[in-house]
């Protein structure tokens, strides 16, 4: 499997990556060097092997269903770059 | 039953399935402890989770997929041991992790079918495709400043049961009857508390139209739509403009469309570019969700009593007409509110049940929900406490006031809010079953109008009703009418 300029730019562009015209030569050079590389493990034969999912055995940790959490709208909205009445604000997004 | 809409070049069969998006009931969200209530103040219900802050974990909340494995068994679905957390990945203001974790491939509940009631009393069955968990996003509001939206995060992360339908539904009422049933099933199951104003419920509806027996046409999506009402008009106004379109030489596109409900029809979303390629892939941070058989059959044992069940319990051990007993369980709240007052009836009266359950679900079908309906309120608002309403039919049980003088009280009690044993008092509208009092005043009725007397005694049987209601009269309505009956008929007979 092999992708082009375009498709790199389409997966920039629904990444929210900003990538020049002239990063995206190099970057499509990058991305199908690793996929290359990842494509070598199609060589093994995986018929009827379940797919792993942790090389340990683990099970899906869970929580009770109590309320434990939140309650500290300051530190919350400490890292927008805008916030105003307890709300984060962000550019009008309209439908 | 199949219903075709006739257009101008030859008839067209509409197909229709619904996705519908149920909050689940949970004190915490899916993945972090954030608290879930409605109506807090913005952004107080928030974890460095649900911001997605760097390098927070998501731990899953075992009660919300409890809740998925109840409603999955209140479908009559298949519930899979093993299912998975997928990324669906898009941009958008609401949605910080920049990501929404779904279950794309494999979904916690799988294939089952609902049984819908229709107006004309006839059922169909709609096949339910799956059920999965997902994340909530956040609330966008746009309309709070000239240039910002306004981002509250108090709902990002709370649990959302997706519940996709097979495409089996044909016409607007269906389409409608079906909502109603998955909204009165996951109430029932107390799963989602189904609240449609509070966005606790809400439907994507996909509509296409074809010749009837040809393949599926290009379907639609209105996304968003939150009241049963609000369907129908979608459907309808869907299938009108698809039939137009066509037969204007037009094709319909695949698009995802909103309803306005100023003009109770749809239109094209400003379609996002490449809004569509979400770029599903098993969540990293999440192993596979698993359990075990033990674990479902255990929580099919401790379900809640579903309404089907619980109509035939009604009608078999408290004797209630079947019409009654459809009437009561369409709503849970309705059934709780018969039950309720069941109970309370029989603690006033101390009859047993099974003689309870005709007169109380009589009461309530025809007098409450009628003054409900004139007051426009629901069964939950009702003006009359429990404790009133048993009262009441406690005072016409024990023959304190008559069925008539009942239905005066009740209204007097809708108006004043007051207890009927004290308008009863105050009114002096205790029925009379005192004999002596009653005689008397039929002797004194009986000379008064001795040519009557005289008609009746010639055979003009009819009369006696009139006698009857001189007494009634007499009496304000108060004489007891099956002692005026008994004293009354040996008198005229001489």
């Amino acid at each position: 499997m092999s992708i082009d300029k375009d498709t790199v730019a389409k997966i920039a562009n629904l990444a929210r990556i900003e990538v020049s015209e002239k990063e995206l030569e190099s970057t499509v050079g990058e991305l199908n060097n690793i996929l290359d590389w990842v494509e070598q493990l199609s060589e093994v034969d995986t018929d009827g092997v379940e797919a792993m999912t942790s090389v340990v055995e683990a099970s899906l940790p869970r929580r009770e269903d109590k309320v434990t959490d939140g309650g500290y709208r300051d530190s919350v909205l400490k890292n927008a770059p805008q916030a105003e009445h307890g709300f984060f604000a962000v550019p009008k997004v309209i439908e | 039953m199949s219903r075709l809409y006739p257009g101008a070049t030859g008839d067209w069969e509409a197909v229709i399935g619904l996705e519908i998006h149920a909050q689940v009931i949970s004190e915490a969200k899916l993945f972090s402890g954030a608290a879930t209530a409605f109506g807090a103040e913005p952004n107080t219900q928030v974890s460095f989770v649900c911001s997605a802050q760097p390098g927070m974990l998501p731990v899953i909340n075992e009660e919300c997929v409890r809740q998925a494995v109840r409603t999955g068994l209140a479908m009559g679905c298949k519930i899979n041991l093993r299912s998975i957390f997928d990324r669906k990945n898009y941009f958008y203001a609401d949605l910080p992790q920049g990501y929404q974790i779904s279950q794309f491939k494999d979904p916690i509940v799988g294939e089952g079918v609902v049984t819908i009631d229709l107006e004309d009393g006839s059922t169909k069955e709609i096949g339910v495709e799956r059920l999965h968990l997902e994340q909530d996003a956040g609330k966008s509001m746009h309309d709070q400043h000239p240039t910002m939206t306004y981002v509250d995060l108090n709902r990002s992360g709370v649990a959302l049961m997706e519940i996709v339908s097979k495409p089996d539904m044909r016409t607007p009422e269906e389409a409608a009857a079906y909502f109603k049933k998955i909204r009165s099933i996951v109430r029932y199951a107390g799963t989602c508390d189904g609240n449609m104003e509070q966005g606790s419920m809400r439907a994507d509806v996909n509509v296409s139209v074809r010749r009837p027996g040809e393949a599926f046409g290009t379907r639609t999506e209105t996304k968003n739509v939150n009241s049963i009402r609000y369907v129908t008009q979608v459907v309808e106004s869907e299938i009108r403009r698809q039939i137009d379109l066509i037969e204007d030489g037009g094709t319909v596109n695949q698009e995802t469309r909103l309803f306005e409900v100023a003009t109770g029809t749809t239109r094209p979303m400003r379609s996002k570019e490449e809004a569509h390629d979400y770029r599903y892939f098993p969540d990293p941070d999440l192993l596979p969700l698993e359990f075990s058989q033990e674990f479902v059959d255990q929580l099919a044992k401790e379900m809640p009593e579903l309404a089907d069940a619980k109509k035939e319990r009604f009608i078999r051990d408290l004797h209630i007409t079947p019409y009654n007993a459809a009437v009561l369980t369409a709503e849970k709240e309705n059934a709780d509110y018969f039950e309720t007052l069941l109970a309370a009836t029989v603690d006033k009266t101390g009859k047993p049940i099974s003689e309870l359950g005709s007169l109380v679900s009589n009461w309530i079908t025809s007098d409450l929900f009628g003054a409900l309906k004139k007051l426009g309120k629901s069964i939950n608002e009702s003006p009359v406490s429990i404790e009133h309403a048993a009262e009441l039919l406690g005072l016409q049980l024990d023959g304190t006031i008559s069925g008539r003088i009942a239905k005066d009280v009740f209204d007097i009690m809708l108006d004043t809010g007051n207890s009927p044993e004290a308008i009863v008092e105050e009114k002096g509208l205790k029925q009379v079953s005192d004999t002596g009092a009653i005689e008397a005043m039929i002797d004194e009725i009986l000379a008064e109008n001795a040519d009557k007397v005289e008609e009746y005694r010639g055979g003009k049987d009819k009369l006696f009703g009139f006698f009857v209601g001189q007494v009634m009269k007499k009496t304000g309505g108060k004489a007891n009418p099956q002692v005026v009956n008994q004293l009354l008929r040996p008198k005229l007979d001489g």
